[in-house]
């Protein structure tokens, strides 16, 4: 029983894992630019389909790392050419803009790679067991953990110790300051949204080993991803961190004990948040 | 009576004129008479969404819950409890309204993107019970086994489920109650009041308004309609199915409230009738219909956002 138990905490948590992956890109984008981004999930399976179709000439390991450069640049490019538009505007504008683009994500990827699900090919002795007793330990899980962990001290680190960091966090306080002091700030808004669709490109890639490979894949998690922010305190990177983890071990464990109620009890999770402490655990007061 | 009360008159004149002759007329435009009865009821369910959108100020995107459960609450009454539609939707609107209630409280203090974002989350909640509990709600295959049943008014009885202009009309009073009942809440006091709240909520806030409670009961208002929505458009479908929950339905009641012009009473239902209108044509056309809606969205965001009536009130203005 303990071992269940175990598997499913430890599934939970890397479940959760892709959860604050996605929530940290949409985390960032949003307190700089105001934009909750729609079609993160249409960028995450982007990610991983172009990892998919790159494989046969660059292998696992040149997918992965290129899959989501390209998606970042193709973030890039929507931004500059379309999100930037709607900045300033009643935030209506920018939630039907992303609604939009994420049904043509969806659609597209359905026409180009089909509805049916792929299979995605991990490298096989990231796949065999690491301990005969914890059967669920494959080293790809064990890899994706610990990429996922690299992948945001990556992220801290750029937003501490770099110009363009300290600079993001600067504008998502104050924006205007910001301008005023001498920062381009349509680049600043660019290449931050760049950067969190590179999260989410990462995000695919890795979760296309693990959960296949459907047009739907991102349109799944991006819920998931809005409750990972809200617990975790709107505002907060930190805290959207620990609200993914969070409700993706929460998840794991009510699959043990009540499996019908394995989404349902990330929202009860948020309803009580809401209820209890409205900023979320770490956000701040007032912010919002 | 100035020109601007004659011109309101006029455009009231001209709606209902249009909705009371739509059977007469629609078969020989190349519609059907379902599409009239699906465009009257998705208008009414954009146009109570407007109710928060346009005229609270409140940007709620998970509206579909409501409508879903609606939808459910009349297909579960047909189904379990008692053969009678207007006990059915009576039900549905209920259910719909009193979960708005309950949900209310958590969520009338956020504002903006905030509240967009946990207004579409809790929306899941409803969607994922429909989709799991499978032996109630009939799970991701939807709820069958039931149909819209004749309406008995003792002297004598409406057989909608045949005749679809007589549920057509059926409809098109629930609609005319629920929208009188809205234009009437919106002229009182209360409505002006919401108003005032849009247009600027500190200042409303100073003058003594207590504005939370404002917003949580033009929030119950407008989700209570939904749901009214929600009810008549299971009675159209004879099913009804979890996506009618799914957030995605929100954005469509979004865009339709949007295109029309939110800051019209009337407006919602023409964008409503244009959506309906485009989806059902895309559908039949192309099976990327999907791509094409999400490019609609696209096009009337960069280039139409003042909707159809915005752009008319523009014109005849200048």
């Amino acid at each position: 029983m303990s071992q269940v138990v175990l598997f499913n905490v430890f599934n939970g948590l890397i479940v959760g894992a892709f959860y604050a992956l996605m929530a940290l890109g949409l985390s960032l984008i949003m307190n700089l630019s105001g934009v909750i981004n729609f079609a993160h999930g249409g960028f995450l399976a982007l990610g991983a389909y172009l990892a998919f179709t790159m494989m046969p000439y660059v292998g696992f390991w040149g997918g992965l790392v290129l899959a989501p450069i390209l998606t970042a640049g193709l973030g890039l490019l929507v931004e500059r050419v379309l999100i930037r538009r709607v900045y300033g505007r009643d935030p209506l504008y920018s939630l039907l803009l992303t609604f939009g683009l994420a049904f043509m994500f969806e659609d597209g990827m359905r026409f180009t790679w089909g509805a049916q699900s792929l299979p995605y090919q991990v490298p096989g002795w990231l796949l065999t067991p690491l301990s005969s007793e914890y059967f669920f330990l494959t080293g790809y899980r064990v890899f994706m953990v610990l990429l996922v962990g690299a992948a945001v001290i990556g992220l801290f680190v750029i937003l501490n110790y770099t110009r363009l960091g300290i600079r993001i966090r600067a504008g998502t306080l104050d924006l205007e300051t910001v301008s005023v002091l001498g920062v381009n700030v349509r680049i600043l808004r660019n290449l931050n949204f760049g950067l969190g669709i590179y999260l989410a490109g990462l995000a695919g890639v890795l979760a296309a080993g693990m959960l296949g490979l459907q047009p739907t894949v991102g349109t799944s998690l991006i819920m998931p991803s809005f409750v990972a922010i809200i617990v975790g305190g709107l505002g907060s990177l930190p805290g959207t961190l620990l609200g993914g983890l969070l409700i993706g071990v929460a998840s794991g464990v009510t699959t043990v004990f009540f499996p019908s109620a394995t989404e349902a009890v990330m929202y009860i999770m948020m309803g009580a948040v809401l209820l209890v402490r409205p900023r979320g655990l770490l956000g701040e007061e007032g912010r919002f | 009576m100035n020109r601007f009360d004659l011109d309101k008159q006029l455009a009231n004149l001209l709606v209902w004129a249009v909705l009371l002759s739509a059977p007469l007329w629609l078969r020989a435009a190349g519609g059907y008479t379902e599409l009239g009865v699906r465009v009257v009821v998705l208008g009414l369910a954009a146009m109570s969404l407007n109710f928060l959108l346009g005229y609270t100020g409140v940007l709620s995107f998970g509206h579909a819950a409501y409508f879903g459960l609606g939808a459910y609450g009349v297909g579960m009454t047909l189904r379990y409890i008692a053969p009678s539609t207007g006990l059915a939707v009576l039900i549905g609107a209920l259910t719909g309204t009193i979960a708005a209630a309950l949900i209310g409280p958590l969520i009338i203090r956020l504002r903006g993107v905030y509240f967009a974002m946990v207004t579409i989350a809790f929306g899941q909640v409803f969607y994922f019970i429909a989709f799991r509990w499978n032996s109630v709600t009939g799970g991701d295959d939807g709820l069958t086994g039931w149909s819209r049943l004749p309406i008995n008014l003792g002297f004598t009885s409406i057989d909608i489920l045949h005749d679809v202009k007589a549920f057509y009309y059926v409809v098109l009073i629930v609609f005319a109650v629920c929208v009188g009942a809205m234009a009437w809440l919106l002229r009182s006091p209360f409505g002006r009041t919401l108003i005032a709240i849009r247009e600027n909520e500190r200042r409303a806030r100073f003058l003594g308004i207590p504005v939370d409670q404002h917003i949580w009961i033009s929030w119950v208002i407008s989700c209570g309609f939904v749901s009214v929505a929600g009810a008549l458009y299971a009675l159209l479908n004879n099913f009804v199915d979890p996506r009618a929950l799914y957030w995605t339905q929100s954005g469509d009641f979004v865009i339709m409230a949007v295109l029309g012009g939110m800051r019209s009473f009337w407006g919602p239902l023409i964008g409503a009738a244009v959506f309906v209108v485009l989806e059902d044509y895309l559908s039949s056309q192309t099976e990327n219909w999907m791509s094409f809606v999400g490019l609609f969205f696209v096009l009337v965001v960069l280039f139409f956002p003042r909707g159809v009536l915005g752009v008319i009130r523009r014109k005849v203005a200048s």
